[in-house]
């Protein structure tokens, strides 16, 4: 009777594929879009970060006398209205620009995964009433309501941030919850509570480390909106004050001048479309490296 | 547990609240399991075999209601709290699932996912723990377990990971295993390894196993005893040589005629069981097998056959004709 099938035989011995496992880092590297956004991203940090060694002047000197220099030696990129360096001005601009979105990114990512995950985790009613409020500020257009966040605490930097952080949160917590009632379902998520493991276990070592990857490709795009936001957000006159110089303020600076001195409006522009582009092409590719590698 | 069963379940019913109202997935189910012994659950898919495997051990989804007893040792698991149920899965009942593919965690190292089980139910520290995953690992068969704790679970094939599996079930010593088509996604050859592995190493633990399995030909080398489901019920059971040899609910008649047999120079065709299992959601009348079974009687549709011993048969069976049925089988036995 016994099932030919069953018949014992030598145990199996699998070699396990000697696949080494792929840093990310050199995955990533040898994609070239991704390649290109991280070098730029790293090239504009390191400036930004750099700025007092790097920018050939301070950026609030005025030199009167020599307005709307041309390209020269001792300006590379020109003065402006009141004879700043524009160089100067740019670099110490992306320190604002990108340390601010980069901050306020951060911020939105931390409130966002924390929100998304108690409604995930949760669900039920409190589900139900995060869910609803998210729901509340995705109606608003969110540029018109961080506009209103920040028109009503007054213009300023901090303010800016403030009104953006309560505007853009939603998207992650959104995400996130989408994330843990999806990876809730998965089958080692289920035999990891099949073998009696904690929740609070389940939920850190086994749902949380798996959705890492969507939110860092988010995140990083986000953080490249985000800026596009800051910038319109400081055009409009809402973020940093001057003198300081941040690339918003500078785009809206020069719009006075954009006739004679179209140049004023060009220099920022592109900074914050080069920024912006970084964000997004590394965004892609670390989609490309993140996503499909789930399972084998 | 002096002469006790190990395992008794006893009238277990659940439901799952849906759209559609109450949908009973098992119907009162009752059976033991001895310590040590080896017990195969098989039916067709929505049977209830998965469903009762979860249901004994409280992983059923939120809106399932279960009623009836499951005690381990003499205690009800059905009534156990949250906290002390989830101690007695891995601990003393550990599981195997389908699908090895996705049941391992892809972002964690195989080994830290043997010792997490050995870390949350006993106290064992990091390296006592580490050491006893190896050795784990080295029982069911990986090659060079100390660098394979190391990889993650993608380098592994689907035999390999379910070989983790049970390593993991076995984890804290367990005295039950339930393997819940622990073959079904692996291919044939891999299969009868995987069971072998699962009845040496079980039997090297001394833990009892509940094989689930919709393939009768798995269960003949390896089960003392067999339970057979149909929709939600158990209409058959008896140790291996009576099921195959003797079996007296048409259903399992049938199941065994479809089975391919590599051991007789068998010519005929295999006999399908025609038509499709019932939906839970709209049973038959009387015996749910009837309008399927080849032998069916017009009060067959009236009441619902008991599962119980009958005269000239030795295991019970839930068929108003189980005498007849296993007769008629009998003749078909000897040729």
């Amino acid at each position: 009777m016994a099932d030919a099938a069953l018949t014992p035989s030598a145990p199996e011995r699998q070699i396990p594929a000697l696949l080494p496992r792929r840093p990310m880092l050199r995955h990533l590297v040898s994609d070239r879009t991704a390649l290109a956004g991280l070098l730029l991203l790293v090239l504009m940090f390191t400036t930004a970060a750099a700025a007092p060694l790097v920018a050939p002047r301070d950026p609030n000197e005025q030199d009167v006398a020599n307005r709307y220099a041309p390209v020269s030696f001792e300006h590379p990129l020109g003065t402006d209205n009141l004879g700043r360096d524009e160089l100067s001005r740019l670099i110490y601009g992306a320190r604002i620009s990108l340390f601010t979105s980069l901050g306020v990114g951060v911020a939105i990512l931390a409130i966002g995964m924390v929100v998304g995950s108690i409604a995930g985790f949760a669900g039920g009613i409190v589900d139900g009433l995060l869910m609803r409020i998210v729901d509340v500020l995705l109606a608003f257009p969110s540029l018109l309501l961080a506009l209103a966040i920040t028109g009503m605490l007054g213009p300023g930097l901090l303010h800016l941030m403030i009104g953006m952080v309560a505007v853009w949160w939603t998207d992650y917590a959104r995400m996130m919850r989408g994330l843990v009632l999806s990876m809730r379902e998965r089958p080692f998520v289920e035999s990891a509570q099949a073998v009696g493991l904690p929740g609070r276990l389940v939920a850190i070592r086994h749902v949380l480390p798996n959705i890492v990857g969507p939110v860092i490709v988010l995140g990083t795009l986000q953080t490249g909106r985000l800026l596009l936001a800051l910038s319109a957000l400081s055009f409009l006159g809402l973020g940093v004050q001057p003198p300081t110089a941040e690339w918003g303020a500078m785009l809206s600076e020069g719009q006075q001048y954009l006739a004679s001195a179209p140049q004023l409006m060009v220099y920022p522009g592109i900074a914050i479309t080069l920024a912006a582009l970084g964000f997004n092409l590394l965004g892609d590719g670390l989609r490309d490296v993140l996503d499909p590698t789930m399972d084998s | 547990m002096a002469g006790g069963p190990l395992l008794e379940v006893r009238d277990l019913a659940a439901g799952f609240d849906s759209r559609h109202g109450m949908v009973k997935a098992l119907n009162g189910v009752s059976f033991g399991l001895e310590p040590g012994e080896r017990l195969g659950i098989v039916g067709e898919s929505g049977s209830g075999k998965s469903v009762t495997a979860h249901a004994i051990t409280g992983l059923l989804p939120s809106n399932a209601r279960v009623t009836g007893e499951a005690r381990l040792d003499g205690v009800d698991l059905l009534q156990m709290s949250k906290r002390k149920m989830r101690h007695v899965r891995g601990e003393r009942i550990g599981m195997v699932f389908q699908n090895p593919l996705h049941c391992l965690n892809p972002s964690m190292k195989i080994g830290a996912q043997i010792e997490e089980v050995i870390l949350a139910h006993t106290d064992a520290d990091k390296r006592e723990a580490s050491r006893r995953s190896l050795e784990l690992l080295d029982q069911v068969g990986i090659p060079s377990p100390d660098r394979s704790a190391q990889e993650y679970p993608h380098l592994f094939s689907g035999g390999m990971r379910q070989r983790v599996m049970i390593a993991i079930a076995l984890a804290c010593k367990p005295q039950i295993v339930i393997a819940d088509e622990p073959t079904t996604a692996l291919d044939v050859t891999i299969q009868a390894q995987i069971i072998d592995l699962l009845a040496e190493t079980c039997k090297a633990y001394g833990a009892a196993v509940i094989l689930i399995t919709h393939d009768l030909g798995i269960l003949a080398g390896f089960a003392d005893r067999i339970v057979v489901m149909y929709a939600g019920r158990v209409v058959e059971q008896g140790d291996v040589d009576s099921i195959y040899y003797r079996p007296a609910h048409p259903y399992t008649l049938g199941l065994l005629r479809s089975v391919t047999r590599i051991d007789e120079a068998r010519r005929d065709r295999l006999v399908p069981i025609t038509g499709n299992p019932p939906s839970p959601v709209l049973l038959p009348s009387g015996c749910a097998f009837h309008p399927r079974c080849p032998y069916t009687q017009p009060v067959c549709s009236e009441r619902v056959p008991p599962l119980e011993l009958k005269g000239g048969i030795d295991h019970p069976a839930a068929c108003h004709f189980a005498e007849e049925v296993a007769t008629h089988r009998a003749g078909d036995a000897v040729q």
